[in-house]
């Protein structure tokens, strides 16, 4: 797997906040991240820093063996799909689209007009009329059309209807089969997208918490349930997500169980239920998370 | 998709499923990884990872820039080793379950056969 980006203790900080807190991770080639969070947890400020729209204040950044500011040859290969796009006054998406091969060397407009009549996007209404989720198609349109070899979605649905998002993750997928690329999904709908991921990343007050293959993160947290005196001699010394109980029956969520554990839990008369993506990413960012730190 | 299992081994279990049933018989193509991607809605490295693990243990094999087949004889290994996990997966926690209750395992016993006479 080739590195395309490389960032070292990264810091950005605006007064006394720290928006990114001490970053440091690495992008490869041809996958999938999910890019997950809480509101505020310093998402878009990271991609703003990997899309080289923002200074950091510590650290470095590498995208593609450079640094990306001000770096035409490095931003030609990318493409930043912001939740709240600005577009110059009485554009219209016809605008949008026309302007768009300038900045994506990859732009492919057959594929563009196809997505246009799929999402049933009026291309002659000024986007300044369009309804959020109108407006969002526009911005899924150009980042799948664009092909940049890395592309960053920050949210890139709200307003789409259910069948939209559907189209967009089908889209995504089959275009990215045939013409492998780099993609950073930022969204808060993870159970949507939880099976596209090959590797999660999970920021949490401007610190990276999770930087994990999907396939490991999955089925290596456990819900515990059973009577609350043998859930708690089992959990005992583990890591617990959460707790959460009713009479004397216990269920623990824990970070990480082996499968020899998972018999062992079986065997003591324990039962294991899954605990999803998106449970996962609320116990580790949730109220609890922060309570136990 | 179940959550606790990794993806690639449901895919892997998928396609061993279609050919214990028949449904993919020896010699046939089985979908190509980006077909199985677009149809699962999962991600194509993903789909790739879960049919490697069937070529690695020889139940597929491929035919150069024409695709994957299922191999001769896959089916009778594949029915060999299910049967073996049946027992794992089926017998033992039937009788614990049996236990919890309180039936003895002749009980059980007695109760497949009056089952399977129905």
């Amino acid at each position: 797997m080739t590195e395309i980006v490389r960032v070292d203790g990264v810091t950005k900080r605006y007064g006394a906040v720290r928006a990114v807190d001490d970053v440091s991770l690495s992008l490869e080639e041809h996958r999938v991240y999910g890019l997950l969070g809480r509101n505020g947890a310093g998402k878009t400020t990271l991609m703003s820093l990997l899309t080289g729209q923002d200074f950091a204040s510590e650290g470095r950044i590498e995208v593609f063996g450079a640094t990306p500011v001000e770096h035409a040859g490095v931003l030609q290969q990318l493409c930043f799909i912001r939740e709240s796009q600005r577009y110059p006054d009485d554009f219209k998406p016809k605008h949008v689209f026309r302007s768009a091969p300038w900045f994506f060397p990859n732009w492919d407009a057959a594929f563009a007009e196809r997505l246009v009549g799929e999402f049933r996007l009026p291309l002659n209404r000024p986007i300044k009329k369009l309804s959020r989720g109108q407006l969002s198609a526009v911005g899924v349109i150009v980042g799948l059309a664009s092909r940049a070899p890395l592309t960053f979605f920050d949210e890139p649905y709200l307003g789409l209807d259910a069948a939209a998002r559907q189209l967009f993750y089908d889209r995504l997928l089959a275009d990215i089969a045939e013409r492998p690329r780099t993609i950073v999904l930022s969204t808060h709908l993870i159970d949507e997208v939880s099976d596209l991921l090959e590797h999660v990343l999970v920021i949490d007050q401007g610190r990276l918490v999770v930087d994990s293959d999907a396939e490991a993160l999955r089925g290596s947290a456990a819900n515990v349930v059973g009577p609350r005196e043998a859930v708690e001699a089992f959990v005992a010394g583990r890591e617990v997500l959460h707790r959460d109980g009713v009479g004397g029956l216990a269920s623990v969520t824990v970070a990480r169980l082996a499968p020899q554990e998972r018999e062992a839990a079986k065997a003591a008369g324990l039962e294991l239920g899954p605990v999803s993506l998106q449970q996962l990413v609320v116990r580790i960012t949730g109220q609890d998370a922060e309570a136990g730190r | 998709m179940d959550e606790d299992r990794p993806i690639f081994q449901q895919v892997a279990e998928q396609i061993e499923n279609d050919i214990i049933s028949g449904a993919l018989p020896e010699d046939t193509q089985v979908p190509s990884t980006n077909e199985f991607a677009a149809f699962l809605r999962i991600n194509p490295a993903t789909a790739g990872k879960g049919v490697n693990l069937l070529v690695d243990s020889g139940i597929l094999y491929k035919k150069r820039g024409i695709g994957m087949f299922v191999s001769p004889g896959a089916r009778e290994r594949l029915v060999a080793a299910r049967r073996e996990r049946f027992r794992a997966q089926y017998v033992a926690p039937l009788l614990a379950e049996a236990a919890k209750l309180g039936i003895p395992a002749e009980q059980v016993a007695t109760m497949i056969r009056t089952e399977d006479a129905r």
